[in-house]
């Protein structure tokens, strides 16, 4: 590992760019092998507070992580720019191979800076890269400041603990950007199990049997159960309607076709990783298949029409929210199609 | 909104379900599945990329119970997994592990694993897909298809039936067709994968990408514009233990039979109409039967071959082939082969193409190199100029993946002096990302289905045919073989096939 800094107070984004050049000739002259990433910029807004703990979460995303970092941290009160920029190349000192070198600016900033944060980045993004932002301690002014320099916008919608204003604020932003968001890629596994369970032919014709859907979730995680109810609705065909809140619990009905489906969310206290605890479907003529987490994977239960049960582990290790932050980044170079017509499902059932 | 025969859920998953499998590996004790196959199984396992419900029965023929063979999995997949495994995951696996100690022609294993099979299609309530793996010496190749048809293991109701077979397939054109038949005589050919790990490296189906995702590439790809052809497979390390394989071997079956002129195939087919596996094959077939191979008159000029003598690698004094423990003495089989071939297509007349392979060479690198025609005039002839080269379009498979052109650009100065400069892509710069081993997309195909990264019974015997005549001309041969430093390019006898002006890449 080399790493490369520089550092100033009270500087501009010129300085900074020119001394980001700067070190990239410097780190080339070095060596030939150092070639720098050229995959996706990402633009961070957080809490200076917080920005150690958000540097140690973009360390640890492991394979998937931004070739150029711009980290804001927002103090208040301040109303002038810091700034340092490090190079660090990962190799491994086999002089044949390539080592390759990712670019972090930290830029310390007030919180006045955040309404005009576009014009301090745009000369420190990479042109022709996806450029993704992402704000996890709010400062949405930043994120609207963003939006026409932004190709993504990378959020967790369970961070708001009002699920219908964390709905809201995503459809708002995919008016004019692609979101990715960090909720619904913690249900991935569970989408695709639930979509391999339906795949054989034989089975395909109990989706259109589904006469209840029950998801468990950490009670934090609403949004999460939301928008796997959305998922079900928008593919399916379904007509959601709302879901009422009794309780800490979610329940509502969907219309599919002459059938109704009773939908219901419940909280699960004890789960230890935010997202979906275990998903239930059960079909009209009396099919039941159940997904729960569970060590190496998840624990499903089938029962069939004719009462006959089998249960088995679906394997697959828990990616952890670095992994899934991680995640986060590589789905800003990818489109997702069916995560639109979710949240706009979602939305329609808290609205 | 889709219809149920289509199943909506799949829309937008990277991932497309695969139906329950039972994964069977013949040799489940062997090299192979100690080092690729389980340690690939595993990490499907800890992304979640096996079909909901999976097993893997092992057979060989070492007696032991299941828990011995899970324990042997346990670490193997530790000791060359790419990634740490998750202790979970891993237990999960095991337990769904199945052993079945028999010799590949005893009944008893294909009693066992019938057994076994049945109990767990069973106890799921349902009939699984079933992998068989022929992760064995190729000799048992046949017997195990023959057995496997004559218990009625070859097809499935409700359920499909693949047989994996590992290379070498056949040791020369004869030998590939008899096996062809003989596994042809069990199932047919869309059951059949023929394993070449070669397409299952990302650089190697990135060449597909390259060549028809991108405008750039294809007006300048034909004999207009292209002066030659150079597929590099160079390693610098020795034969290691796999001397008893090696030495009846030789480059030319080991690599260039398969591996290289399966890359010479994605480099110069047509564009299939869609990338379904018979359309990307039978293009892929085209190209195969396009390339006239040499007659035994030709092979003295048109191939070399040479073993590696005494030399240093790493530093390190290191044994000639023939001193290398397990190599027969006197032994002519080459651990070098350089060729020019030729294709008759409008696309590649007249273009040479050149293939080498080596052990102990100087550098390890699997490379692409087409080096297009020299500008027809040349206004730069200042002195001082390091020369102008044709451009150079460099295919890196390994280690550096990534694709690298070759320009000429001016010296800066009051003189037009240039030299050549590259412009280079590395996968690893835009992506940062691990590629998955070979054996993992491979593996994740053959459960899958898709066929579209194997070979076909026809693309294999139209490559040993190719080869074949210049086996027949070495067997004809007689003397020892012409000998390289270890450590070195190679031998200067590969010098003498290339025509014209052509170069070999230094390595």
């Amino acid at each position: 590992m080399t790493v490369e800094v520089w550092a100033a107070e009270n500087t501009t984004p010129a300085d900074i760019d020119s001394a980001l050049r700067k070190l990239l000739e410097e780190q080339h002259a070095a060596g030939e092998t150092l070639a720098p990433a050229r995959v996706v910029n990402m633009v961070a807004v957080v809490d200076a507070s917080w920005r150690g703990e958000v540097l140690n979460r973009l360390e640890r995303v492991g394979r998937y992580h931004p070739s150029r970092t711009v980290l804001c941290a927002v103090e208040e009160g301040r109303t002038t720019l810091d700034a340092s920029a490090r190079l660090s190349a990962d190799g491994t000192g086999d002089p044949s191979l390539i080592s390759v070198v990712e670019e972090r600016v930290d830029i310390r900033m007030g919180p006045s800076h955040l309404t005009r944060l576009d014009a301090i980045v745009d000369p420190l993004i990479l042109p022709d890269l996806t450029t993704v932002v992402w704000a996890p301690h709010g400062h949405h002014e930043a994120i609207e400041a963003m939006r026409k320099l932004a190709d993504v916008v990378l959020l967790d919608s369970s961070d708001d603990p009002n699920p219908g204003r964390a709905i809201g604020w995503v459809c708002h932003l995919q008016e004019n950007c692609y979101v990715v968001d960090l909720a619904w890629l913690r249900g991935t596994p569970w989408r695709e199990r639930i979509a391999a369970t339906f795949d054989p032919p034989e089975r395909r014709a109990a989706l259109r049997q589904i006469s209840r859907v029950t998801i468990r979730h950490r009670p934090d995680s609403t949004v999460s159960g939301m928008l796997m109810l959305g998922w079900l609705a928008s593919r399916l065909g379904w007509t959601p309607g709302s879901l009422v809140a009794e309780g800490g619990r979610h329940h509502g009905r969907a219309r599919a076709g002459k059938l109704e489906v009773s939908l219901q969310l419940d909280p699960v206290p004890d789960l230890g990783a935010p997202g979906l605890g275990g998903i239930t479907l059960e079909t009209a003529d009396g099919m039941m298949l159940s997904l729960d987490r569970s060590e190496g994977g998840l624990a499903a239960k089938r029962r069939m029409p004719d009462g006959s049960t089998s249960s088995w582990v679906v394997m697959g290790a828990s990616r952890g929210e670095a992994g899934i932050l991680g995640e986060g980044i590589r789905q800003a170079l990818l489109r997702d199609p069916t995560y639109g017509p979710a949240v706009r499902c979602a939305g329609a059932m808290v609205s | 909104m889709a219809t149920v025969q289509e199943n909506p859920l799949t829309e937008g998953l990277e991932r497309a379900p695969v139906h329950p499998t039972n994964l069977i590996i013949f040799g489940a004790t062997g090299d192979l599945a100690q080092r690729k196959l389980l340690p690939a199984v595993y990490n499907l396992a800890h992304e979640g990329a096996l079909p909901e419900r999976f097993n893997l029965i092992g057979i060989a023929r070492t007696d032991q119970p299941d828990d011995e063979y899970r324990d042997f999995a346990r670490e193997a997949i530790k000791k060359y997994s790419r990634r740490a495994p998750d202790e979970t995951v891993l237990s999960s696996l095991l337990e769904r592990m199945r052993y079945v100690g028999a010799s590949f022609d005893d009944p008893a294993a294909y009693e066992g694993l019938s057994t076994i099979a049945d109990e767990l299609d069973e106890e799921a309530g349902m009939a699984f897909n079933r992998v068989f793996y022929l992760a064995t010496a190729p000799s048992f190749f046949d017997t195990i298809a023959g057995a496997l048809g004559e218990r009625g293991l070859d097809k499935r109701e409700r359920a499909e039936v693949r047989l994996v077979v590992e290379k070498p397939f056949g040791h020369d054109l004869a030998s590939a067709k008899e096996l062809n038949r003989a596994l042809l005589s069990v199932f047919d050919e869309r059951q059949i994968f023929r394993i070449d790990h070669y397409l299952g490296k990302e650089t190697v189906q990135n060449m597909l990408v390259l060549r028809f995702g991108n405008g750039i590439f294809e007006p300048l790809w034909n004999r207009s514009y292209i002066d030659n052809v150079q597929i590099t497979a160079a390693e610098d390390i020795g034969i290691g233990t796999r001397a008893e394989y090696y030495d009846r071997s030789g480059a030319l079956r080991d690599i260039v039979q398969n591996h290289l002129l399966q890359l010479l195939t994605i480099l110069s087919m047509e564009p299939p109409v869609s990338f379904s596996a018979d359309e990307v094959r039978n293009e892929k077939v085209k190209v195969l039967h396009a390339i006239k191979p040499p007659t035994i008159e030709e092979v003295p000029e048109r191939v070399v071959r040479a073993q590696y003598g005494p030399g240093v690698a790493e530093g390190k004094d290191v044994t000639g082939y023939l001193e290398e423990e397990g190599v027969a003495p006197g032994s002519t089989t080459e651990t070098y082969v350089a060729l020019r071939l030729k294709m008759d297509n409008w696309r590649w007349a007249g273009v040479p193409i050149y293939l080498r392979a080596g052990k102990r060479l100087s550098r390890r690198v699997t490379e692409i190199a087409v080096t297009l025609k020299p500008v027809p005039h040349l206004a730069f002839q200042e002195s001082g100029s390091l020369g102008v080269r044709p451009n150079q379009l460099i295919l890196n498979v390994q280690p550096n993946e990534g694709v690298s052109l070759s320009l000429v650009a001016k010296i800066p100065g009051a003189k037009m002096r240039v030299r050549p400069v590259n412009m280079e892509f590395a996968y690893g710069t835009s992506f940062m990302s691990q590629s998955p081993e070979a054996y993992e997309r491979l593996i994740l195909d053959t459960m899958r289905g898709d066929a579209t990264l194997f070979a076909r019974d026809d693309e294999v015997e139209a490559a040993w045919g190719i080869v074949d005549p210049i086996l027949e001309a070495w067997e004809n041969a007689s003397g020892p073989l012409p000998q390289y430093t270890a450590g070195s390019p190679g031998p200067s006898e590969a010098d003498g096939i290339l025509l014209d002006h052509a170069e070999w890449r230094p390595l």
